[in-house]
């Protein structure tokens, strides 16, 4: 049977490519008998669709998410000398 | 559609594109520098606008291809030795002498489906992104921000797709215990 960590891995590893048929029966198995690794899929899984709606929607918060004031002011100067 | 004066692009859509490129490179000045070059570039295409999308959807169109290029340079200028670290990041969350079982068992999160309608939660999900290793992170979102496939994004990162994958993995265990930390684990929300 596979490993935890091996789990972990092909579950990681699902969303990047198709998995083998033993690849899956494998993890199946470990899902059936490991709560730790069912959460670990379900995590996976939520990690997918909060990245989907982060690129979708570009939640606004206040971490750097402002141009400084000084590349304002450079940006500015540029576009004059190319306009 | 209406196009709006070159002066007017800073203010309307210098922030959106700045945390588009910030986010997807974790370098604050390094997405200035493409902010400024995707107006620069738009300047010059001006003309060639048709207008069939917005002003936004144009230039965000601009930054992306500049971003990749980006990519593209910076990233072959490391040793892969340095992308791939060291295997010891995914050992230390695994029990060897027990099985490989994992040493803080991931939680039942309940109902995470919650938490994006959470403005605080995106303010963690932010910082979960900016604590990853910068190159797991620009790998981790020109996959998943970008939408890259994998090949495709392999050979941009001039990696190969095993490397790929394995740093994929990693950005994906740190963020899930990020997230775990600093939002799930705290009680109710």
């Amino acid at each position: 049977m596979l490993t935890c960590k091996q789990t972990a891995q092909l579950v990681s590893l699902s969303y990047d490519k198709r998995l083998s048929w033993p690849e899956q029966l494998g993890v199946r198995i470990h899902l059936l008998f490991c709560d730790a690794c069912r959460h670990f899929t379900r995590h996976m899984r939520f990690l997918r669709e909060a990245t989907r709606r982060f690129a979708l929607e570009q939640p606004e918060t206040d971490n750097h998410a402002r141009l400084s004031p000084e590349a304002i002011e450079r940006i500015t100067l540029t576009l004059k000398q190319h306009g | 559609m209406p196009f709006s004066q070159p002066e007017h692009w800073l203010e309307q859509h210098g922030d959106a594109l700045y945390r588009y490129a910030y986010f997807r490179l974790r370098d604050r000045a390094q997405a200035e520098d493409l902010v400024q070059e995707t107006f620069i570039a738009a300047l010059q295409a001006r003309q060639r606008f048709a207008g069939r999308s917005s002003e936004r959807t144009w230039l965000i169109g601009i930054l992306k291809n500049k971003l990749v290029d980006y990519l593209r340079k910076s990233f072959r200028e490391r040793p892969l030795a340095e992308l791939i670290e060291n295997e010891s990041e995914i050992d230390v969350l695994f029990d060897a002498s027990a099985d490989d079982h994992w040493k803080n068992p991931p939680a039942d999160w309940m109902n995470p489906i919650q938490a994006l309608e959470s403005k605080q939660f995106w303010k963690i999900f932010m910082e979960c992104i900016e604590a990853l290793p910068v190159r797991q992170a620009q790998a981790f979102s020109l996959c998943e921000l970008q939408g890259l496939e994998g090949e495709e994004a392999c050979k941009v990162l001039g990696i190969a797709t095993t490397n790929l994958w394995v740093m994929m993995h990693r950005a994906r265990l740190r963020l899930r215990e990020c997230l775990e930390t600093h939002w799930f684990s705290r009680g109710a929300r």
